[in-house]
C-alpha cells in the first residue's frame, strides 16, 4: 500500500489507485471532466492537473498511478496556473449560451470556471460550431457545447455494452456521434445525460422545462422493475418534474434505467382523479367516495366472502398490502394474490424466492446460468452489473431460452426445458463450467414461474444445487428474478392464497369466466386477461385508467409511487422506502387509507388510522420491514416438487421493456422510445 | 466536420476484400497476438484503400470491423483520424501537397497556385472528370528537395511552377515522368553534385553518376541508395 504525501498531508491508499484518489483520499478535490470512478481513465481533459515532486511539468493526477513516497501539492501557483491554462483552452471553442443551457445550475464547466477560469476571453478568432446530433428520443444533443471528455463513449462502450458512441475526426474536428447516426440501442442509455460534464448531452423530454434550484428533491425508490433502483424525484409544485439516479452500491450503483427515468410523463396522463361507478346503463360515471364505497358494500354483503378474491399489482406498497390482508381476514375470505402474471411460486422458505447471491454478490461470482428471463429488458441496471462482472474477470454466461443479446457474450443452450436435466446428469457441456466454478449463481426468470410445471422445473433447480454445490458456506447462488417491485413484499406479507381453500390469481380469473367469483377487488393489477371479467363486479383501485380501469365496475383513484411512503422489497428482500414528492391528482387517496375507509364502511374497521400506524402493525408482524436498506438473511431450502416437466420451450416472460406497467404504457416519451426502438432493430435486421 | 461531410455520400452496395487481399489479411492477422486482432485495423484499411481505388467505403469499415470483431464506430474513428485514410473518392492521380514551412519557404504557394491554374481545384477537390484531387497536407518528410507533390504513392521533388505544369500535363496524359528529384538531382546531393568525399566517390563524382532510369517505377528513397549516397 503506497504511503504518500499530499499538501504535506500523509495519506495511505490501496495499492493501483490513482493519485487524484490520494488527493481525494486527504481531503483535497481535484477539479476533472474526463475522469469518472466508474468508467476507464482516457486522461484527456487535463483539468485534474497537481504538482509533483520531481516531476518536470505538472502531472495529470486521474492517469498517474499513486506511488510510494510521492510529494504531491495540488495547491501551488504552478498548479493553478496550469489548471487556469486547460480551462481557458477548454472554453475556447465552447459557446456562452448557459442562460439557454438546460445544464445551467449542474454543470461541472460552470462550477469549476468559477474557480479556474479568466473573467473575459483573450480569443478572438471565430468559435466552431458542430451539427448536432440523433441520438433517439430521450437525449437531446447540442454538440457545439461539447468538450470530448468521452464519458458518454466509454459509459455506453463499457457499461451498457453498445459500443455505439465514438469520437470521430482529429484535432479541432473531433466529434462525437453514434454509428451512421443512429439512435443509442441501450435500455441505460439517458445515464449519459448524468455522465455529460457539460450541458451536450441533455434530457430531451425534460428541455427548458426547469432549473435546478427550483426543483424540490426526494430521495425514493424507482418501482418500474423490481430491482427497486434508488432514485430522487426532483418535483416543482406538485409536479414531477423529472427522475436522477441516486447512488446505492448495494443495488444500482449511479445508474438507472431509462423507463425508470423517462416514463414520468406517464403520471400526468390518464389519471383517475375521482371515485366512479358503472351504472345501469354500462356507463362508468364519476361519483363521490361514500357512493362508491356503498357499490362496493352493497355487492360484498350480496356476494359471499368466498367469492371475493383480491388481485394485487406489480407496484402496490407494502403497506395497502398489509391493509388489505388485514382487511380480507376481518372479511373472512381467502382469496387473495399478489402474482396477477400466475407465476407460481414456492413460498414455504423465503431463500425460495429471492435474488439470494445479491446485486452486490454478482461481483463474486464466477458462472452464471440464466433461465427463462432476460435480465437486459427485466432488470437492465442488474444486468450491466453482470456484464461489470464479465469484463472483470470473463464471466462465462449461458441461458436456456430464445436467443438473446445481453451486452456481454453468453451462450445460448436452447430453449428446451430438458437442457436443464441434461446438465443435472453431467451429459451437457455446461455442467463441467458449473462444476468448475467455485462461486456459480443461477438465475430463474418468471418465464420459468409462469408455466404450469413450474414447481417440477423448481424441483430440478433444487436437484442442481445439490448436484453442483450452488450453496455452500458463504455463498448462495440460487436467484429468482422477479419483475414486478411489489412481488417481494406480497410473499413476505402472504399475500398469496392462504391455506388449501384460498384460489390464486389464475384461478380467480378462470372462475370469473365461469361466472364462479361473484367480486375481485384489483389492486393496481392491469396486466391480466380482463376479458373474462364480464361476469363477475370488479373493483379497480388504482391510478391510472388502464385495463383494470376499463373493467372496473367501481374505480376507486389511488397514488402512484411518487405520490405515497410506501415500503417495497426488491428481488434481493431489500426494505426500500419510496417518499411522496407529489398530491395524488383530485379525489384521489393514498391506497392504504382507501381501504381503512371501507373497512369502516363495512363496518369492520381496521386497527390503524395512520399510515404510521398501518406501517407499525405491518413492522410487528413482520419485523424486518423495519430495517431500511437492509436484507433479512434467509436459509436455503429445497423448493419445488418432483413432477413431469413438459416439452415447451422456455421463452423469457417480458418481450418489452419501455412499456410494462399503466404509467410507461401512459407515457408519450415510452411510447417514443419503443417506436425508435423498432426502426432501429428493422434497420439492423435489414441490414 | 460531421460524419456526413466526412464520409463519401454516395456509397458501394458491397464491398468484398480480392482472394489475394483475404490470403493477405490473414497473413496480418497473424501478426498479432491472439485476441489482439484489433491490432490489424490499420493495414486492413490500408488493403482496402488500395483495392478500391484509393479511397475506403463505409462498407469496407463494416467488413473489417466484422473481421477484426470491432464496433463499427471504432474502425470509423480510426479510419477518421488519420488523413492517410480517404473516405471520400479521389482522383486517379491525387496530389499531396506539402505546405510545410521548409515547402512553404521554397515555393509550394507556386505550385498550389499552379495547379490551380492547370485544373481549377484547390485542397480537398475533385476534378469533375475524376482524373486528380487535391489535399494540402503537413511535411512529407523530404523538406531537402522541397518543395515537394506526392503523386499516389510517389513523390515530386524540386517542384517549381513551370515542372509542376509539366507534371500535370505527363499525368493527363497518362505518361507519369520518372518519380524523384525533377532538377535530376541525385537523392539528396547538393544540387551541383557532391561536395564532400570525393576522394571515396572519386573525381567525377561531380555529377550524379546515374542518371534514375525513366522507366523505373523506385522511389526518391530508393533512387538516393542506387547512386550510392
Amino acid at each position: 500500500m503506497p504511503k504518500l504525501t499530499v499538501n504535506s498531508i500523509e495519506v495511505e491508499v490501496e495499492q493501483g489507485a490513482s493519485v487524484l484518489q490520494a488527493c481525494e483520499e486527504a481531503g483535497f478535490e481535484i477539479p476533472r471532466f474526463c475522469y469518472h470512478e466508474r468508467l476507464s481513465i482516457a486522461g484527456n481533459c487535463r483539468m485534474c492537473l497537481v504538482d509533483m515532486e520531481r516531476a518536470p511539468k505538472p502531472v495529470a493526477s486521474c492517469a498517474m498511478p499513486a506511488a510510494d513516497g510521492m510529494v504531491i501539492s495540488t495547491q501551488s501557483d504552478r498548479v493553478k496556473k496550469a489548471r487556469e491554462g486547460v480551462m481557458e483552452f477548454l472554453l475556447l471553442n465552447h459557446p456562452l449560451d448557459c442562460p439557454i443551457c438546460d445544464q445551467g445550475g449542474e454543470c461541472d464547466l460552470q462550477d469549476q470556471a468559477m474557480g479556474y477560469g479568466h473573467d473575459g476571453s483573450r480569443y478572438k478568432e471565430s468559435k466552431r460550431a458542430v451539427e448536432e446530433k440523433q441520438m433517439g428520443p430521450l437525449i437531446k444533443t447540442i454538440m457545439t457545447r461539447c468538450i470530448h471528455c468521452t464519458r458518454c463513449v466509454r459509459f455506453a462502450t463499457e457499461v451498457a455494452g453498445v459500443p455505439e458512441l465514438g469520437a470521430i475526426g482529429r484535432g479541432e474536428q473531433v466529434e462525437i456521434t453514434t454509428y451512421l447516426e443512429k439512435t443509442i440501442a441501450s435500455e441505460l442509455s439517458a445515464n449519459v445525460i448524468d455522465l455529460c460534464p457539460v450541458g451536450a448531452l441533455t434530457s430531451k423530454p425534460y428541455a427548458f422545462i426547469s432549473r435546478p434550484w427550483e426543483l424540490n428533491k426526494t430521495e425514493s425508490i424507482d418501482v418500474m422493475d423490481a430491482q427497486g433502483s434508488n432514485i430522487r424525484i426532483d418535483s416543482r409544485g406538485n409536479q414531477v418534474m423529472r427522475v436522477m439516479p441516486r447512488l446505492n452500491e448495494d443495488v444500482n450503483e449511479e445508474w438507472i434505467s431509462d423507463k425508470a427515468r423517462f416514463a414520468i410523463d406517464g403520471l400526468k396522463n390518464q389519471r383517475l382523479d375521482t371515485p366512479y361507478v358503472r351504472k345501469e346503463n354500462g356507463k362508468l360515471e364519476a361519483a363521490s367516495w361514500d357512493q362508491a364505497f356503498a357499490a362496493i358494500a352493497k355487492n360484498l354483503k350480496r356476494v359471499k366472502p368466498a367469492n371475493f378474491g383480491v388481485i394485487a399489482g406489480d407496484q402496490i406498497d407494502a403497506e395497502t398490502m398489509f391493509a388489505m390482508k388485514s382487511l380480507m381476514e376481518k372479511i373472512g375470505s381467502p382469496h387473495m394474490d399478489c402474482r396477477q402474471d400466475g407465476a407460481n411460486i414456492d413460498v414455504s422458505a423465503r431463500g425460495g424466492y429471492l435474488f439470494n447471491t445479491t446485486i452486490a454478490g454478482i461481483d463474486q461470482a464466477d458462472a452464471v446460468l440464466i433461465v427463462g428471463s432476460n435480465p437486459r429488458i427485466e432488470a437492465p441496471v442488474m444486468n450491466a452489473r453482470i456484464r461489470k462482472r464479465y469484463l472483470s474477470n470473463g464471466l462465462p454466461v449461458a441461458y436456456i431460452g430464445e436467443k438473446m443479446d445481453l451486452t456481454y457474450p453468453a451462450d445460448c443452450l436452447g430453449s428446451d426445458a430438458q437442457i436443464i436435466k441434461d446438465i443435472i446428469n453431467q451429459t451437457h457441456p455446461f455442467s463441467e463450467v458449473l462444476k468448475s466454478a467455485k462461486n456459480p449463481m443461477v438465475i430463474v426468470g418468471n418465464g420459468v414461474l409462469t408455466r404450469d410445471d413450474s414447481q417440477a422445473l423448481l424441483f430440478q433447480f433444487s436437484e442442481m444445487i445439490k448436484t453442483f454445490e450452488i450453496v455452500h458456506k458463504g455463498w448462495n447462488g440460487f436467484n429468482l428474478l422477479h419483475k414486478a417491485a411489489s412481488r417481494v413484499a406480497g410473499l413476505d406479507i402472504g399475500f398469496v392464497p392462504n391455506n388449501k381453500t384460498g384460489k390464486s390469481a389464475k384461478k380467480m380469473l378462470a372462475d370469473a369466466g365461469d361466472g364462479n367469483m361473484g367480486m375481485i377487488w384489483l389492486l393496481g393489477a392491469d396486466e391480466i386477461d380482463t376479458s373474462k371479467l364480464d361476469n363477475c363486479f370488479i373493483v379497480y383501485q388504482g391510478h391510472h385508467g388502464d385495463a383494470g380501469a376499463h373493467a372496473a365496475d367501481v374505480i376507486l383513484p389511488g397514488a402512484a409511487y411518487t405520490e405515497k411512503n410506501g415500503l417495497y422489497l426488491n428481488f434481493e428482500g431489500r426494505v426500500q422506502e419510496t417518499k411522496r414528492a407529489a398530491f395524488p391528482p383530485g379525489e384521489a387517496k393514498d391506497d392504504w387509507s382507501i381501504i381503512r375507509a371501507f373497512s369502516a364502511v363495512i363496518g369492520q374497521p381496521l386497527a390503524f388510522d395512520t399510515h404510521d400506524a398501518c406501517r407499525q402493525n405491518l413492522i410487528t408482524n413482520f419485523p424486518h420491514f423495519a430495517e431500511i436498506g437492509q436484507i433479512l438473511p434467509s436459509r436455503w431450502k429445497r423448493v419445488g416438487k418432483s413432477g413431469k416437466i413438459s416439452t415447451d420451450p422456455i421463452v423469457p416472460s417480458l418481450q418489452e421493456f419501455y412499456m410494462t406497467c399503466s404509467i410507461s404504457r401512459a407515457s408519450k416519451t415510452m411510447a417514443e422510445s419503443r417506436t425508435s426502438r423498432e426502426n432501429y432493430s428493422n434497420q439492423i435486421a435489414a441490414e | 466536420m460531421s460524419i456526413h461531410d466526412l464520409v463519401a455520400e454516395e456509397q458501394p452496395e458491397n464491398f468484398e476484400f480480392t482472394a489475394e487481399n483475404e490470403a493477405e489479411i490473414i497473413k496480418i492477422i497473424a501478426k498479432y497476438p491472439e485476441g489482439r486482432q484489433a491490432s490489424a485495423v490499420m493495414p486492413l484499411l490500408d488493403l482496402a484503400q488500395r483495392q478500391h481505388d484509393n479511397w475506403i467505403p463505409m462498407k469496407a469499415i463494416e467488413v473489417i470491423a466484422e473481421k477484426l470483431g470491432m464496433a463499427k464506430i471504432r474502425v470509423l474513428e480510426v479510419a477518421s483520424f488519420y488523413t492517410m485514410f480517404n473516405l471520400k473518392p479521389v482522383g486517379k492521380y491525387f496530389l499531396q501537397l506539402c505546405g510545410t514551412t521548409p515547402c512553404m519557404l521554397r515555393g509550394s504557394d507556386d505550385l498550389s497556385r499552379c495547379i490551380k491554374d492547370k485544373l481549377g481545384i484547390t485542397s480537398g477537390q475533385i476534378t469533375p472528370d475524376g482524373k486528380f484531387s487535391l489535399l494540402e497536407v503537413e511535411c512529407l518528410g523530404a523538406c531537402v528537395n522541397a518543395p515537394i507533390i506526392q503523386v499516389n504513392d510517389d513523390f515530386y521533388e524540386d517542384l517549381d511552377y513551370d515542372s509542376t505544369e509539366a507534371l500535370i500535363d505527363a499525368l493527363s496524359n497518362d505518361m507519369p515522368p520518372p518519380v524523384g528529384s525533377v532538377i535530376k538531382r541525385s537523392g539528396s546531393q547538393a544540387e551541383t553534385g557532391a561536395t564532400s568525399l570525393s576522394d571515396i566517390l572519386g573525381s567525377k563524382s561531380a555529377k550524379p553518376s546515374k542518371k534514375p532510369d525513366a522507366k523505373s517505377k523506385k522511389t526518391a528513397a530508393s533512387s538516393a541508395k542506387i547512386s550510392g549516397v
